[in-house]
């Protein structure tokens, strides 16, 4: 089994889940990429989570004011207009549910995964970097003229009993 | 009789979502409490007379967990029902929501029908929760 791959289906799953159920929406059809974890100039929002255990990583969204505003109003049934503490509040929930679902369908394969409280930043012209990420799954989903990625990165620890396996020359499902 | 809820969630999106839904149930309801975190949830129940409460999971300070093993431990609270509403999916935390004595489980992404569906249980001892 690939794991980037499953990654890439379990997003597209949480994603389309969370707007049909929380903001009564559609989200278009995903495409996916690889990219690797170089450092990238943002404008606009974007949210963290971090996920530990037998693998490690973090999952993130990243969306424009405009599209965190939409799913602020979708999610409360409020009309908003600019980014404040619940246009935020919105897109880290919104973070939380789908990296949280993507995390519950993951541990079947992966073992028991924590996740973290999330953390969002909003503003100009900013860089993210995350510390020891290689690559990252990134899923983009076309909705209402805009765009909203899902990205994730995770990696075994020393802990994941298939990464001893590979250690140990044993057979393993898990293709990393 | 009216009854008092409280709402537990670091998200007050989910706070709001959850008092627009409790609203909706047709539940008589006096008031809706709110809190950020089980610390809070905590100093809410010393000050209030609460009837049920909704509680997230993963939360600062105090988590939903401990929240509930508060409370069943309390003389005073132990009978009060606390639901737990929380994206947490994982064997570990909703068996041991369950072995606290939790009285009913809702996953996040949640609609307005699975959380009046989950209150008509346990509000009804006739109904599974």
């Amino acid at each position: 089994m690939n794991v980037q791959q499953l990654m890439i289906d379990l997003i597209g799953q949480a994603a389309a889940n969370v707007f049909s159920t929380m903001l009564d929406s559609q989200l278009g059809a995903p495409e996916a990429s690889i990219e690797k974890g170089m450092p990238e100039v943002n404008d606009g929002i974007v949210s963290f989570i971090g996920l530990a255990g037998a693998w490690a990583g973090t999952g993130s969204v990243v969306c424009s004011p405009e599209v965190a505003c939409r799913v602020c109003s979708r999610m409360l049934m409020t009309e908003t207009t600019s980014v404040d503490a619940d246009v935020l509040d919105a897109v880290a929930e919104l973070t939380n549910m789908i990296v949280g679902s993507v995390k519950n369908d993951l541990e079947p394969h992966l073992g028991t995964l924590g996740l973290s409280i999330p953390t969002v930043v909003f503003g100009r012209n900013f860089r993210t970097k995350s510390a020891g990420a290689a690559d990252w799954v990134v899923v983009r989903f076309p909705w209402e003229g805009d765009v909203l990625q899902v990205k994730l990165f995770l990696a075994p620890t020393e802990r994941a009993p298939h990464a001893v396996a590979h250690m140990m020359g044993q057979t393993c499902p898990l293709e990393v | 009789m009216e009854s008092d809820v409280l709402v537990v969630d670091d998200s007050a999106a989910i706070r709001k979502i959850l008092q627009r839904v409790l609203r909706q149930t047709g539940m008589a309801i006096r008031k809706i409490h709110e809190a950020g975190d089980g610390q809070e949830a905590l100093e809410v129940m010393k000050s209030q007379s609460i009837h049920l409460v909704l509680t997230d999971i993963n939360m600062p300070k105090m988590d939903g967990i401990q929240l509930l093993g508060a409370l069943k431990s309390s003389p005073q609270w132990h009978k009060i029902p606390v639901v737990m509403i929380t994206t947490e999916g994982g064997e570990t935390k909703v068996g041991e929501a369950v072995r606290l004595g939790a009285a009913g489980y809702v996953r996040k992404p949640f609609t307005a029908d699975q959380i009046k569906e989950k209150l008509a249980g346990i509000l009804d001892p006739a109904l599974p929760v």
